[in-house]
């Protein structure tokens, strides 16, 4: 049980020695008219997701024929036929043509989270992250808003039952996308520090147990990676997609009185 | 460590234990949504897609005053605002 051996076994085997929480790494940071402008880890992945996606997208999409279907493609137009559904029960079938946003909000959300499988920080645990596409949110509300109800109508709705409501309606618009960020940011950043407590404490159990190497994190962290790291991810982008759409469908008129 | 800086990491611990009662309310809610759905895909299991929709963003939106806990939570014992 000499120190030596531990000393032997590179840092993978051993465990984490200590628990740190930081933000993403920050690579360089430009100073653009006084502003810092990061440029962090988050976007480098950014970019590894977006290639991944890409790859995906053009794998699945090639040879596309009528007839004689490949098993590819017959993925491909199940996952495009299951948003599209989705699209349509949800928002009615005039929205239909947002699918193409929707799909990529959800592809680019789980991919962003599952990133972490690889041993890397999660996209979406960036507050920043879910934060851009909740803004994206608040835009398109509010420019759903304006359409159908003109920019009288818009202004009009702040002062909707009584003008007294004023103040609660600006703060309810503005807690919207607020809460949507918050809650993708919570959910993952929460459950890769759980994730971290676990295989830290695990390591230390190991270590007091005097075994070479933290053989205690083999296996049983995974019981619980399959609900922190799969299982929240999946229902963290699919409720993402959900209250975008809700929220956004529930901006204009009800799908009878469009016409 | 001076005891302000103790005294400031002490009640920051205690105070990020508070926040997590938040974790209460969206705990007791989201699992009377959850009942209430399995009574109603009982009732009418023809429409239990409609419902598991209904029920999950129900309880995304049930679940904001927990994650909003669990930041305060995490600000105070990884970020330390007060020292």
């Amino acid at each position: 049980m000499s120190s030596m051996a531990m000393m032997m076994l590179p840092k993978v085997l051993t465990g984490p020695e200590e628990l740190s929480v930081e933000g993403p790494a920050v690579i360089c940071s430009f100073n653009v008219f006084g502003l810092t402008i990061n440029f962090t880890e988050t976007v480098v992945l950014e970019w590894i997701v977006m290639a991944i996606i890409l790859g995906v997208s053009i794998f699945l999409t090639r040879n596309l024929k009528v007839k004689a279907v490949s098993k590819r493609q017959v993925i491909a137009e199940m996952a495009v036929e299951a948003i599209t559904n989705l699209v349509r029960d949800t928002m009615g079938k005039r929205w239909l043509w947002f699918t193409p946003y929707i799909a990529t909000v959800f592809c680019f959300s789980i991919f962003g989270s599952l990133i972490s499988l690889l041993g890397v920080r999660a996209v979406t645990s960036d507050f920043s992250v879910p934060l851009t596409w909740a803004a994206i949110t608040f835009i398109l509300i509010t420019w759903t808003k304006i359409r159908y109800g003109g920019v009288r109508g818009y202004l009009k709705g702040f002062a909707d039952p009584i003008p007294v409501m004023l103040p609660i309606n600006i703060l309810s618009e503005v807690a919207t996308p607020t809460a949507m960020a918050l809650r993708h940011f919570g959910n993952i950043a929460g459950g890769s520090i759980i994730m971290g407590l676990v295989y830290y404490g695990l390591a230390s159990a190991s270590r007091m147990l005097h075994m070479h190497g933290a053989w205690l994190t083999v296996g049983i962290p995974a019981v619980l990676s399959l609900y922190f790291d799969l299982f929240s991810d999946f229902m963290q982008a699919f409720i993402f997609i959900m209250l975008t759409m809700v929220f956004i469908s529930n901006a204009g008129p009800a799908e009878d009185e469009a016409a | 460590m001076d005891m302000g800086e103790a005294i400031i990491l002490a009640g920051s611990a205690i105070g990020a234990g508070l926040a997590m009662i938040a974790g209460i309310g969206p705990g007791i809610g989201e699992g009377y949504a959850v009942g209430k759905a399995c009574e109603a895909i009982a009732r009418q299991p023809e429409a239990s897609g409609a419902v598991t929709r209904t029920m999950f963003v129900g309880c995304a939106v049930a679940e904001s005053t927990g994650i909003y806990g669990l930041i305060i939570a995490l600000l105070l014992i990884f970020l330390k605002p007060f020292t």
